[in-house]
């Protein structure tokens, strides 16, 4: 089991107000996302819990690409992996930073 | 998301259900996901972890009356009974106890007892099952919908027995030892897990249904669900001995004119049914049709 | 201990409890009381037709002897893993049997489980897990799932799982392990005369169930009955 756990300054606050939300499911090649507004709105923090050991580089990348395009300022992010693969970890973190936007 | 009506059942997730089963915007969870209440053992096995360990308990409103309502992942884990999946449906039920709602269900969806934590999950299916009758004993209909991928299996399938009412769609299936479990202990000769229709025929929604081991048929829409919950709420017979009594009725007779079968379409065949060989294949609402005035019913029997 | 010798210990005096099909049934007297006896003998699978006929006593019990304590001894296999079983909607008649016992409970009858040989899954839940309190006697061994099936599902090696099973008694067969989850209430001594044991155990009945408490205390099951609580305090 890897905990793996990204530090991000950001430029600006993630859109909307809800304060919670989750997007997918812990399966095989899936995983869970939950997003939590509690943070100072320069920062975003990943953590990440996954049973497929010795890929800490991949998901630095995938997470920091992520920060970049959304900024998601004030968001801490917590994954819990089922083995996804790197384009499914990157759909799951927009589609979560989408809900953040929505009405709570 | 799209209309509710256009959702499948069967591929929605737990919140999903959820959302679209209760009045909109009616529904607040209880020990959410952000509480991070996860399984202290599946680390030990290598195995991810769900922030909600596959249950979603909370509060909601059903046509403006105040539910409690329980949803199983089938999806994580098989929807299996874990240490901290049961604690929270035994929790819930407790909850039922002080705040007397208009009803309380379950949206089933598992595969029975996480094996990683069978203990635990065993012994949670057992306080849910007295917890059930505590509830129904006070006056609170407890509901099952099963209509998710995992069915009702396991020890899944012996809380769902437990309840006031159970509404299931054709891809539910309700039943003890699944397909692969006969087949580890029996050979393929006494129950062949990739025979599909087989499957279906034994232990699915329609089956069920037709032998009064689930009181309303659904289909595989929350609309669906939704009407057939409400209909069971109002159905719902107390837990006394009278109706114990009627179930042994009805469970006795069911043995006396089925127990020779050994066949799904040989059972629809004895209880009258036109057309046994098209069961399988007919729409929903001509399956309701051939069914009326024929199935066994488990009315006040359950 | 067999049942034959259970019986002599616990109605010296004599007793009508008779097996038939491996299903238990009968009475026999319990100081001033009569205790009434339905269970599992030999190691028998519990299927639609013998689950039927125990709810039959059980019921019978509520109707004929009002408040009389019910013992429920179990050595059983698993339920019966048959198709004509779950055709015929297995899961009904455990879940029946559970109820009845339920419902006795309920009405007054203190129901206590003695679990003397072994038991698994549905047959284990349907019969002893629905008594509100659960005794044993040493060398009972319950069980979910053996570890070399556990080994097969988890992909673990055996020798892991061997392992593991002495630190974690959340998933392990075995008596000990049911005990810490709190399934098991008590293990009785076989020693000494099991009627004052199982009267003081009717005697002490808990009010509710006390199971999730038991498996905190004794670090079977560390977090349930902290979940519970929480969501039951709403």
């Amino acid at each position: 089991m890897d905990r793996l756990s990204f530090r991000h300054a950001t430029r600006r606050p993630h859109p909307g107000t809800r304060a919670e939300a989750i997007a997918g499911v812990v399966a095989s090649g899936n995983l869970e996302i939950l997003l939590e507004r509690v943070l100072a709105p320069d920062l975003c923090t990943v953590e990440i819990e996954t049973p497929v050991t010795g890929y800490g580089d991949v998901w630095e990348a995938v997470v920091a690409d992520f920060v970049a395009r959304a900024q998601p300022g004030g968001l801490r992010i917590s994954i819990n992996d089922g083995g996804a693969r790197p384009d499914t970890v990157s759909l799951r973190l927009l589609q979560g930073a989408r809900l953040m936007e929505e009405a709570p | 998301m799209s209309a509710p009506g256009a959702l499948s059942w069967y591929e929605a997730g737990a919140r999903q259900r959820i959302a679209v089963l209760l009045d909109q915007s009616s529904f607040a969870e209880i020990l959410g996901p952000a509480e991070r209440r996860m399984s202290p053992h599946l680390p030990l096995f290598g195995l991810p972890r769900a922030f909600d360990d596959g249950i979603v308990v909370g509060r909601g409103r059903l046509d403006g009356r105040p539910v409690l309502v329980a949803a199983q992942e089938g999806r994580f884990m098989g929807g299996a009974f874990g240490e901290v999946h049961g604690a929270k449906l035994v929790g819930l039920l407790r909850l039922g106890l002080t705040e007397r709602p208009a009803a309380l269900l379950i949206l089933f969806d598992t595969g029975g007892v996480r094996l990683q934590e069978a203990n635990a999950g065993e012994t949670a299916i057992a306080e849910a099952m007295r917890a059930i009758a505590d509830l129904r004993a006070a006056g609170v209909p407890v509901i099952g919908l099963v209509g998710g991928r995992a069915g009702a299996y396991g020890g899944g399938g012996l809380v769902a027995g437990t309840c006031s009412g159970l509404a299931v769609s054709e891809a539910g299936r309700i039943s003890v030892s699944g397909p692969e479990v006969i087949e580890t202990n029996r050979g393929a000769e006494e129950f062949d897990a990739r025979d599909r229709a087989l499957v279906w025929r034994t232990m699915g929604g329609k089956h069920r249904y037709l032998i009064g081991g689930a009181d309303a048929f659904a289909e595989d829409t929350p609309e669906s669900f939704r009407k057939a919950a409400l209909g069971l709420i109002d159905a719902a017979a107390p837990f006394d001995l009278a109706t114990l009594e009627a179930e042994q009725a009805r469970l006795e007779r069911r043995l006396d004119r089925f127990g020779e079968t050994l066949d799904g379409r040989d059972v629809w065949a004895r209880l009258g049914v036109n057309d046994p060989e098209g069961i399988p294949a007919a729409t929903d609402d001509a399956f309701r049709a051939s069914a009326e005035g024929c199935r066994e019913s488990a009315r006040d029997a359950r | 201990m067999t049942l034959a010798e259970i019986f002599s210990s616990l109605f010296p005096e004599g007793h009508s409890v008779t097996v038939e099909d491996g299903l238990v049934g009968g009475h026999g007297p319990l100081g001033a009381k009569r205790l009434h006896v339905v269970g599992l003998d030999g190691n028998t699978a519990l299927g639609v037709d013998g689950a039927i006929r125990l709810a039959a006593k059980v019921l019978a019990v509520i109707r004929e002897a009002p408040g009389a304590p019910i013992l429920v001894a179990v050595d059983s296999d698993s339920q019966r893993m048959s198709r004509r079983d779950e055709l015929l909607g297995l899961n009904e008649y455990l879940a029946h049997l559970a109820k009845a016992l339920l419902l006795a409970d309920r009405l007054g009858h203190p129901t206590v489980g003695l679990l003397y040989g072994h038991s698994a899954a549905g047959a284990f839940i349907a019969t002893a897990l629905a008594t509100r309190v659960l005794a044993a006697l040493p060398g009972a061994h319950p069980s979910v799932m053996d570890l070399p099936s556990v080994a097969r599902v988890t992909k673990l090696p055996l020798d892991t799982l061997r392992e593991m099973a002495k630190s974690t008694p959340v998933f392990a067969p075995g008596l000990d392990n049911m005990v810490a989850t709190g399934a098991v209430h008590a293990v009785l001594d076989p020693a000494a005369p099991l009627g004052p044991q199982i009267e003081a155990l009717i005697a002490a009945l808990p009010e509710g169930d006390i199971r999730d408490r038991l498996g905190a205390e004794r670090g079977g099951r560390p977090v349930a009955q902290a979940i519970a609580a929480r969501i039951a305090g709403g």
